[in-house]
């Protein structure tokens, strides 16, 4: 395959433009659909690094958070919150964030971090050379998450259920009557 | 929720198979082709919601209903669980000892393919539950909602 | 390298957006772009020159093999992106039920009320 440096430099240079965006406007509708702009470009970018799995679930669920962040919040109110920005705050935060990035670049920039394109592969190169032979799945992904790591998993079956829970629990409207009543009864 | 123009409406009930067909073809080559368990479950889940969205909640309650789904997502949970422990008759829990068939065809690689079947049922079940508890909020109390489905 | 540092740009402006905001909304809209940005960051950790989707297909001998991008980060991402979106739902409620309780999305209102 050629290389596709500058295809992805595109979609991360559209990713961040479109971030600035979501984060800056004020009109709530635009920032949810920026916000899932970039959502897609990161589909497209999997798909580029060699990611096929990744891209398809990506693209549906950036259609589900799409759907959920508009009816779910801006439905109910779209009214730009127009109080004064808090500009010590917003400088403060700025120049801590790009202290962070500097040293966090100083310290991937020294160590022995692999360059982009060169992975390490010491547990995977197992994976990939016994996961054929070993579990008769084709695609070396489902082999990893269903059968060499079904206890991951399984922890994220666990933390959708207790997510989508405690949704539906915050959701229901007339638990907290019940119980008023059943105390006072 | 009211439904959507008669054109919206029409074609949505053309389509809603289609996207569930497509989604189950998803699920079952997961292990095969690109895909899976979440994959699939999403899609599953979009084409409810889509008829939701189109035509009303009565309609898609008259499909896939709200009790359905509370035991669509349980279930799922559980079948998951059921797979690994039935490796433990065997070693050690998720060990896959059903049979593993020849390469490259469907009923192959053991416990990847049921696994694949629980894990989309509770993915399209809790997405599904989330969406018309976000959805249907305004209007209704969630449990009353249920207990009409009921009656 | 250059990759890398995108990739933390975007995780960095997500967290501004968290810290700096004071619409609730525009608060979760920060947390979905730092999801995006470590899935990013993880699937580009895996990638190799080259590489080729992790799917056997028949007739592939160990060389063909061995040009396999790292499905191990995909497989984890994999499970992450689905987490996202359960964990954006349980936000979205607890900011309905904020607006609801308070009548605004507003964060300064909120603490100002609560006092």
């Amino acid at each position: 395959m050629e290389n596709i440096t500058p295809q992805l430099y595109t979609l991360l240079v559209f990713m961040v433009v479109g971030s600035i965006v979501a984060i800056e406007t004020r009109n709530l509708l635009s920032a949810v659909i920026s916000v899932s702009a970039v959502g897609f470009a990161l589909s497209i970018a999997f798909l580029f690094l060699g990611a096929p799995d990744i891209a398809i679930t990506q693209l549906v669920v950036e259609v589900l958070v799409l759907i959920i962040l508009i009816r779910g919040t801006i439905l109910i109110d779209n009214t730009a919150i127009e109080t004064h920005r808090d500009t010590l705050a917003v400088v403060t935060s700025l120049i801590l964030f790009g202290l962070l990035l500097g040293f966090g670049a100083m310290i991937f920039g020294s160590s022995g971090f692999p360059e982009f394109g060169e992975p390490l592969m010491r547990v995977s190169r197992v994976y990939v050379q016994t996961g054929m032979p070993s579990t008769y799945a084709a695609n070396l992904v489902t082999a990893i998450i269903l059968d060499f790591r079904a206890y991951d998993t399984l922890g994220e079956v666990a933390v959708l259920f207790t997510s989508i829970l405690g949704a539906l629990a915050l959701l229901r409207k007339d638990g907290k009557v019940a119980r008023e009543e059943v105390v006072s009864a | 929720m009211k439904g959507m123009t008669l054109i919206v409406r029409t074609i949505t009930d053309f389509v809603v198979a289609f996207i569930v067909v497509f989604g189950a073809y998803i699920v079952l080559y997961g292990h095969l082709t690109p895909g899976g368990g979440f994959a699939g479950g999403v899609i599953i889940a979009c084409a409810f919601i889509l008829l939701m969205l189109a035509q009303g909640k009565e309609v898609a309650f008259s499909r896939f209903g709200e009790k359905t789904a509370h035991v669509l997502d349980s279930t799922g949970a559980l079948v998951f669980l059921a797979i690994g422990g039935v490796g433990l008759t065997a070693g050690f829990f998720f060990k896959n000892v059903f049979g593993r068939g020849e390469p490259f065809r469907l009923l192959s690689s053991g416990m990847i393919l049921p696994a694949n079947i629980a894990i989309a049922f509770k993915v399209v079940g809790s997405l599904y539950l989330v969406f018309t508890a976000l959805a249907i909020f305004r209007r209704r109390s969630f449990r009353s909602m249920i207990e009409d489905e009921l009656t | 390298m250059t990759v890398y540092f995108l990739c933390a740009v975007l995780l960095m402006m997500g967290l501004y957006c968290l810290v700096a905001k004071k619409n609730i909304v525009k608060k979760v809209i920060g947390i979905v772009i730092m999801d995006y940005a470590v899935n990013l960051y993880l699937i580009i950790i895996g990638y190799k020159h080259g590489g080729l989707a992790p799917i056997v297909e028949p007739g592939m001998n160990a060389q063909t093999l061995g040009r396999f991008v790292d499905p191990l980060p995909q497989a984890l991402v994999l499970t992450s992106i689905v987490i996202g979106l359960g964990v954006l739902s349980l936000m979205v409620a607890m900011c309905i039920r904020m607006y609801e309780k308070h009548g605004t999305f507003d964060m300064s209102q909120i603490s100002k009320l609560r006092g």
